[in-house]
């Protein structure tokens, strides 16, 4: 028995949602950050599926650009995050409102 | 076979992103999402990109969560607070994400006329990626490689101690600290 | 052959590797102790059977008996799990690594290998990008400083030397065109072997070699673990049986790095073979131990011949002087394999 697409769409597009929600309600900056890695997941999982759909091999290729651009971003932001802990000397994005300390 | 092994991966992801949510401590959070990368890349290899899924265990789950895992341990992260949360978001909240992503993978499963993924449709070994990769995506591959360059500089710059940019020999004090240090002789 | 068949085959093939393997850990050690206590003019186990051949089964009964601590303030879940992560991966890398040829008992023809995944070189490089969640997470959550500077500081050097050991094995994955293992080994005949491809295939050897040293934690590259630095390191929290686990994870990872090793630069379990059938399924086993012996025994030589890196001298000549020579190798075998591609294959 063979999976719909829309299977793989459904739990790629599950974990989109985990990713937005994990987003929106987590007051912790490392935990925002990694629920953006779970979003770029998600969509990892739907180009690859698509690409097995279409047989557009491409698809694969797409998956790693993403993962590229992910470490990318990982590196860069866990440093930007590392330079606001040091000045603001807190991890909770609620506390970090002031333009100026 | 294929619906069981899919169904056993999908399971592992799905717990594996509510964990996160659910989680207090980031460290595990971040031990979630490993969990959801590995089991993501079984879900590739379902679908036979059998490179792809190797390359999201060493990169995603082996490289980019350690430095998620380097960081949580450098800065000593916490468990987070509770907020004050209001009681009505989360009973009107969790059901209605719920019923919103019923319907929507209710209307997804219902209307959809695409044809079913086989097992191992993709033929995802090296050779076939790499002739796409270094023939056909040639010049996205090497603006990604600088693109990593520029990360990795900024990066350095980023993190590093602000003194460490700004006075590059630490071994004598700024004069201004010299002047302090006389001082405060002067008082003892 | 059948879906159950060659379930039965799989599961008989597992046990019988990792008993293997498990006895091939237990006597690593007796091999280190009888050997360094040879380097340094003294004898070694003695006294626990012949040549303390049975000292490794004393000490695995002293480490079961041993009192488990587990202090109040570590941070338990972590705690238990990482010396589980690191065996799991360590044991785990040994499925994929191939013995020798097809073995034929009865109607049953099986290559003498778990599984022969045509990605087997990528799946044993992944695996040890996860052993290192193993040493980062028991650093941590043994929550003391010692243990977590311990454990940052064998977490970082580990994943700085995989990227030298990754790329220092693409030399050998251009010149057997496959990342099989049973193909890279399959290309070596008639002691072409890739460790005799001078100049390229010698530096990739040694620089694979050197970034293993350092993927393992073993000396010079040892600072991370070494009893005078940092207490212990990462397992200063551990007592007993979770100390056994990381013991037994770092030489059950030294194995593996001996039959990469083996496999890659020196012709696996290639040999001269003779004789009967059996006996021909048998030899190149026999060539294939022989072989792996060879490099643990150049581990231990190793560890008690040359002093010890400091921090900062590790990570400098990992990320100043070994990428950058991995990185030259791996551009000059690829452009002598573009130019002239058979000037070694085998066909």
């Amino acid at each position: 028995m063979t999976i719909p697409l829309s299977a793989y769409l459904i739990l790629s597009g599950i974990l989109f949602m985990c990713g937005v929600l994990g987003f929106l309600i987590k007051r912790n900056i490392i935990t925002i950050f990694m629920s953006i890695e779970l979003m770029l997941n998600g969509v990892n999982l739907s180009f690859v599926a698509f690409a097995a759909q279409w047989h557009a091999l491409s698809g694969q290729i797409f998956v790693f650009f993403v993962m590229v651009v992910a470490a990318a971003e990982a590196a860069v932001g866990l440093a930007i995050i590392i330079a606001v802990y040091r000045t603001r000397e807190t991890l909770n994005v609620d506390q970090v409102n002031l333009l100026k300390l | 076979m294929h619906l069981i092994l899919f169904l056993f991966f999908g399971a592992i992801c799905v717990a594996g992103a509510v964990n996160l949510l659910v989680q207090r401590h980031p460290i595990n959070s971040a031990l979630s999402l490993v969990v959801v990368m590995a089991s993501l890349a079984g879900e590739y290899l379902l679908l036979g990109a059998e490179f792809v899924a190797a390359i999201q265990v060493i990169v995603y789950a082996g490289a980019i969560m350690v430095l998620f895992i380097f960081t949580i341990m450098l800065l000593n992260a916490g468990e987070e607070e509770r907020s004050k949360g209001s009681r009505v978001a989360i009973l009107l909240g969790i059901p209605g994400v719920a019923i919103g992503g019923v319907l929507v993978a209710w209307t997804l499963l219902r209307h959809s006329n695409t044809a079913s993924v086989p097992m191992f449709a993709l033929p995802g070994d090296p050779r076939v990626i790499a002739r796409l990769l270094f023939r056909d995506f040639l010049l996205p591959f090497e603006v990604t490689s600088v693109l990593i360059l520029i990360a990795i500089m900024g990066a350095v710059v980023l993190a590093s101690k602000p003194e460490s940019v700004a006075r590059p020999s630490a071994a004598e004090p700024a004069p201004r600290e010299i002047r302090e240090l006389v001082a405060s002789g002067k008082e003892r | 052959m059948s879906i159950t068949t060659f379930a039965i085959v799989s599961i008989i093939k597992s046990i019988a590797v990792i008993f293997v393997l498990l006895t091939a850990v237990a006597y690593s050690v007796w091999l280190e102790r009888k050997v360094s206590a040879h380097i340094q003019n003294r004898w070694g186990p003695t006294r626990v059977g012949p040549f303390g051949l049975l000292q490794p089964l004393a000490d695995g009964i002293k480490f079961i008996f041993k009192e488990d601590l587990t202090q109040p303030y570590v941070y338990k879940t972590l705690y238990i799990a990482s010396p589980i992560i690191a065996v799991v991966c360590a044991i785990t890398a040994i499925s994929v690594i191939p013995f020798g040829n097809a073995i034929t008992i009865g109607p049953i023809t099986t290559p003498l290998q778990i599984t022969d995944l045509n990605i087997g070189l990528l799946l044993v490089l992944g695996i040890t990008s996860m052993g290192v969640y193993g040493v980062a997470l028991a650093g941590w959550s043994s929550n003391s400083k010692y243990s977590l500077l311990g454990g940052l500081r064998a977490s970082a050097q580990m994943i700085s030397y995989e990227v030298s050991l990754g790329l220092s094995l693409i030399p050998v994955l251009m010149l057997a065109g496959s990342f099989s293992l049973r193909e890279i080994v399959n290309k070596q005949q008639h002691l072409h072997w890739n460790f005799f491809y001078f100049p390229l295939g010698t530096l990739a050897f040694f620089v694979y070699l050197i970034s293993a040293y350092a993927e393992t934690n073993r000396t010079p590259f040892d600072l991370p673990e070494a009893e005078s630095e940092l207490v212990a390191g990462y397992h200063t929290e551990y007592s007993a049986m979770k100390f056994a686990m990381f013991f037994m994870a770092e030489y059950a990872n030294m194995v593996t790095v001996a039959c990469l090793s083996t496999l890659l630069f020196f012709g696996g379990w290639l040999g001269p073979v003779f004789g009967p059938p059996i006996v021909q399924s048998l030899l190149p086993v026999v060539w294939f131990c022989v072989k792996v012996f060879f490099f643990m025994f150049l581990y231990v030589w190793v560890r008690w011949t040359l002093p010890r890196f400091r921090y900062d001298q590790l990570m400098a000549f990992g990320w100043k002087v070994l990428l950058p020579t991995a990185v030259a190798n791996l551009v000059a075998t690829g452009l002598i394999v573009a130019w002239k591609p058979d000037i070694w294959l085998v066909k």
